[in-house]
């Protein structure tokens, strides 16, 4: 890339938050301002992709609400974001896990874990 | 007064505004530029001033803008561009303007010369329809009628037709500056601007703002 647009952009990469990779459960504290307070909510689900590169890398939460299947694409180094707890991790084959847009029922939060970390769910 | 810079442009970004919104930029290296003709009315005809930028090497130029430049004591501004201004310059010969003259939140314009596209069709050029791929149309991505019979007997003026695409002098009105760099030169404006990377820009105060913005 540009050195001239990377050292613009380098002040905007964060290097706090927890790795995680594709395929991982996650649950993401975002910052809500709401009426002039500002609150905390968490997106859990499961990370089913991550693209891009440097400030505009983004990353796409997957999970199940209310039986409906809903997707959340947030930048990576969005300052929103409060936190980034690993629940799960998982063993991929994919780079993109956009398979499990197909699946119902149980295995719609499924990916194969790692038996690292025993999940929460 | 009407600012006015040139510039190279960089390339595109993003980035977080006060609102933590993901905002597209383009990164311009604008000046500094500095002045190198004032023309009044009593001298000219018209204000303006002619402003030059900083490129290349005196030794590399031609006798006749050496020449030009020596006169007034400056040189190596390979660039130079003349602004109309509306009352008398306030300006003198070897000012400096530079990004500050800006402000962030400011529109601005930017002209540029937009990235060639060579001869192309109307399809492209003029994105028309273009008739169905199959079923033995024999018309895939032709002109199609161009006018009537005998009344009119011509072809109306602005009929869309095949043609250079591209590498034209354009001007995108009403941009927003995100960002100043002063003491890297560089300004950072919202959406996208014509041209390819490193080809050069003239940025200025936006001449159709609201007046609020002005």
């Amino acid at each position: 890339m540009n050195p001239v647009i990377d050292e613009i952009t380098k002040v905007a990469i964060r290097t706090d938050l927890t790795e995680f990779k594709v395929g991982d459960g996650v649950r993401v504290h975002i910052k809500i301002q709401e009426a002039g307070k500002e609150r905390v909510q968490v997106f859990a689900g499961i990370v089913i992709a991550r693209k891009g590169t440097g400030v505009h890398e983004t990353f796409t939460v997957r999970r199940i609400s209310f039986g409906e299947g809903v997707e959340k694409v947030f930048p990576v180094h969005s300052p929103i974001i409060e936190k980034i707890e690993v629940d799960r991790e998982s063993i991929t084959r994919r780079a993109r896990l956009y398979y499990i847009r197909d699946r119902v029922g149980k295995e719609a939060t499924k990916v194969k874990e790692r038996r690292l970390s025993e999940g929460k769910r | 007064m009407l600012h006015t810079l040139i510039g190279k442009k960089i390339g595109m970004t993003q980035i977080f505004d006060e609102k933590n919104r993901l905002v597209p930029v383009t990164v311009i290296e604008a000046g500094p530029c500095l002045i190198t003709q004032v023309k009044t009315e009593e001298t000219d005809g018209y204000n303006a001033i002619q402003i030059g930028f900083p490129r290349r090497k005196a030794q590399n130029m031609s006798a006749g803008q050496n020449g030009h430049l020596k006169k007034v004591g400056l040189e190596g501004l390979s660039q130079l561009k003349e602004v109309r201004c509306q009352n008398a310059p306030e300006h003198k010969i070897g000012d400096t303007l530079t990004v500050s003259d800006f402000e962030e939140g400011a529109k601005v314009d930017v002209v540029g010369v937009t990235k060639g596209r060579g001869f192309q069709g109307v399809v492209k050029r003029w994105n028309t329809k273009g008739g169905p791929a199959s079923h033995g149309s024999m018309f895939h991505r032709r002109i199609g009628s161009i006018g009537l019979c005998q009344d009119p007997g011509h072809v109306f003026k602005g009929q869309i037709m095949p043609g250079q695409m591209g590498n034209k002098r354009r001007t995108v009105q009403n941009l927003k500056v995100v960002k100043i760099y002063e003491d890297k030169n560089l300004i950072l404006i919202k959406g996208s601007t014509p041209g390819f990377n490193g080809s050069q820009v003239l940025i200025r105060t936006a001449k159709k703002a609201r007046k609020e913005n002005a």
